[in-house]
């Protein structure tokens, strides 16, 4: 391989020299370095500090190897992200996560729309020109791909992001005809960038191209997410982490770098296997995710036929308390109710009066508990419980069978038998906590009216041995804490 | 670089991450939405060169825009991440 920087390139002033093109490969590999780190929490903060040093290179050898006439207006704009960013960071609850996470997403897709509309003005800057001052036709499929995907991410991370925060419904927005738009509308851009890649030379017609692009794929970002519910809003946000992650790695072939490719490839490829994890732990193919409109018609369903009184057992703080102190093993199974109510520290609280009398606490997660991969182990964490107590789907499950006590806060179609006998429910073939299996099981929950997110009821509500605590999780957990004190 | 070394770093870089991600423990999927939401903001690279060497000035402030987005997710991100992480604690024996 010769070092013959960006496809000859004739501006010597963006020649690149080998050793910073060495710089941005070691920089990847720390990227690479601060992923592998997560995979035990115990090397997990080392590899956060792999992928800040990986920046730092990245940044530095960009500084160094660019004649920087204006570093003050350079180091003004850092210094005003970075204090963004670090009071966002360290103000932001963690029940909030979700969206902070969205927000974030759509700001990388908003900077990969600005570097590439810059690329495109200025191409002699970023050595994408022929010497008669011509862009390649690569680096304009590049440029129009990078554009076009970093503005579907931005404009699909805000609605995810306003969804998620609850200043957006959370119910699916259908509008008639919409996969024939979505489809129309994105052919249009491929055609667009096409067009663009072929068309000569730098024209006004050029210009009605790139804003085209532009506009259209912010709209289609904003016209895919609108039709997806906010319990399938994991899938999206690892969908639009992946987005963010082909946006980096398009900018980084327009710029020839390694380091932005590698770690284009590395998000690319972690937000499609999160998605991937999260729509087989609904049994959902994405496809159906991304179509939307799952749970649009469950409101009216649930709260009409199926909603025929069945005899429940419903118990007070008291009776609970009572016999969780009987038990010798409790499974606490945690859910989106749970973040809501901000019910964490209780139940730790909880956990600990239990442990105290000698009883064995254990929690189980669900791969798509919460409104994003992993948020109940990140509350669980907040609230000190030690990971080592928290177990996924697959390794508890067959512990249901010996548990005196499964505890279900928040949680509802993770724990629906319907999921495994009936093939007409919405939610057939998703895996689901053997529940029914425990003793005796507790179910919090508001009231008896609300269903589940696939709007299905739960026969786990009408089990011989559940007995169900109608209250505000919080509010319910601290009543059942005081008995126990 | 020429486009196939380009694509060929691109492609295996796709497999490492593959592999690197499915090793990821389910705990710690936020932070690694987090952490990847950090490392995708190496995309600043681009927007500092936007911002330094543009000869159009209409280039050079969207370079810096781009500047200020990427640094908020940078040290959002990171920030974010280390906050997260510090709260995993084990079973102390």
């Amino acid at each position: 391989m010769t070092f013959s920087i960006l496809a000859g390139a004739a501006d010597a002033a963006t020649g690149t020299p080998a050793w910073a093109m060495l710089a941005y490969l070691v920089s990847g590999v720390f990227f690479i370095l601060a992923l592998r780190g997560l995979s035990s929490p115990a090397t997990s903060r080392a590899g956060n500090r792999n992928g800040i040093i990986g920046m730092l290179i990245a940044v530095a050898t960009t500084l160094i190897t660019h004649d920087i006439a204006n570093i003050v207006e350079i180091a003004i704009a850092i210094f005003i992200g970075a204090l963004i960013g670090v009071t966002v960071a360290r103000k932001i609850a963690m029940t909030s996560m979700p969206e902070l996470v969205a927000g974030f997403h759509s700001l990388v897709g908003l900077a990969a729309v600005v570097v590439g509309l810059a690329a495109w003005l200025d191409p002699a800057s970023f050595g994408i020109t022929d010497p008669d001052n011509q862009i390649f036709m690569v680096s304009r499929i590049e440029l129009g791909l990078g554009i076009a995907i970093g503005a579907i991410t931005f404009s699909g991370s805000i609605i995810a992001f306003l969804k998620l925060s609850g200043k957006m419904s959370g119910s699916p927005i259908l509008l008639p005809m919409r996969h024939v738009i979505n489809l129309g509308t994105l052919t249009a851009i491929l055609a667009m960038i096409g067009i663009y890649a072929v068309s000569p030379d730098g024209g006004a017609g050029e210009g009605y191209l790139i804003i085209g692009i532009t506009v259209l794929a912010f709209i289609i970002g904003f016209l895919l997410i609108i039709p997806i519910g906010g319990a399938d809003m994991p899938v999206v946000v690892s969908m639009l982490n992946s987005y963010s992650g082909w946006a980096a790695a398009a900018m980084g072939f327009t710029l020839g770098n390694s380091a932005m490719i590698i770690t284009g490839a590395l998000v690319g490829s972690s937000g499609a296997i999160l998605s991937y994890i999260m729509c087989k732990a609904m049994n959902r193919s994405f496809i159906s995710v991304i179509a939307g409109g799952f749970g649009a018609d469950a409101g009216g369903a649930g709260d009409g036929e199926a909603r025929e009184q069945r005899p429940y057992k419903q118990g007070s703080a008291d009776d609970a308390a009572f016999m969780l102190e009987q038990a010798e093993k409790v499974i606490i199974i945690p859910g989106y109710g749970m973040a809501v109510a901000q019910a964490q520290h209780a139940l730790r609280e909880m956990a600990d009066l239990l442990e105290a009398k000698g009883v064995e606490v254990k929690y189980a997660i669900h791969p798509v508990a919460g409104r994003m991969p992993g948020h109940m182990n990140v509350l669980l964490a907040e609230a000190s419980v030690e990971y080592d107590k928290v177990f996924e789907l697959e390794d508890i499950n067959s512990e249901f069978a010996q548990a005196d006590v499964a505890f279900i806060i928040g949680a509802n179609d993770v724990v629906n038998p319907a999921a495994k006998t009936d093939k007409s429910s919405p939610i057939y073939g998703m895996p689901v906590f053997d529940v029914d299996k425990a003793k005796q099981v507790f179910f919090i929950k508001r009231s008896m009216g609300g269903v589940g997110y696939a709007g299905v009821d739960n026969d786990v509500f009408y089990m011989d041995q559940t007995m169900m605590l109608l209250s505000d999780a919080k509010k319910m957990v601290e009543e059942i804490n005081k008995a126990l004190d | 670089m020429d486009f196939i070394s380009i694509l060929s770093i691109f492609v295996l870089a796709c497999f490492v991450g593959y592999y690197v991600v499915w090793s990821v423990t389910p705990a710690l999927h936020t932070p690694l939405m987090a952490v990847t939401n950090a490392i995708s903001s190496v995309i600043i690279v681009g927007a500092l060169i936007a911002a330094a060497e543009a000869d159009s000035d209409i280039a050079k402030y969207l370079g810096l825009f781009g500047v200020v987005l990427a640094s908020v997710n940078i040290f959002g991100g990171f920030a974010v991440t280390e906050r997260m992480l510090a709260m995993y604690k084990k079973k102390e024996k």
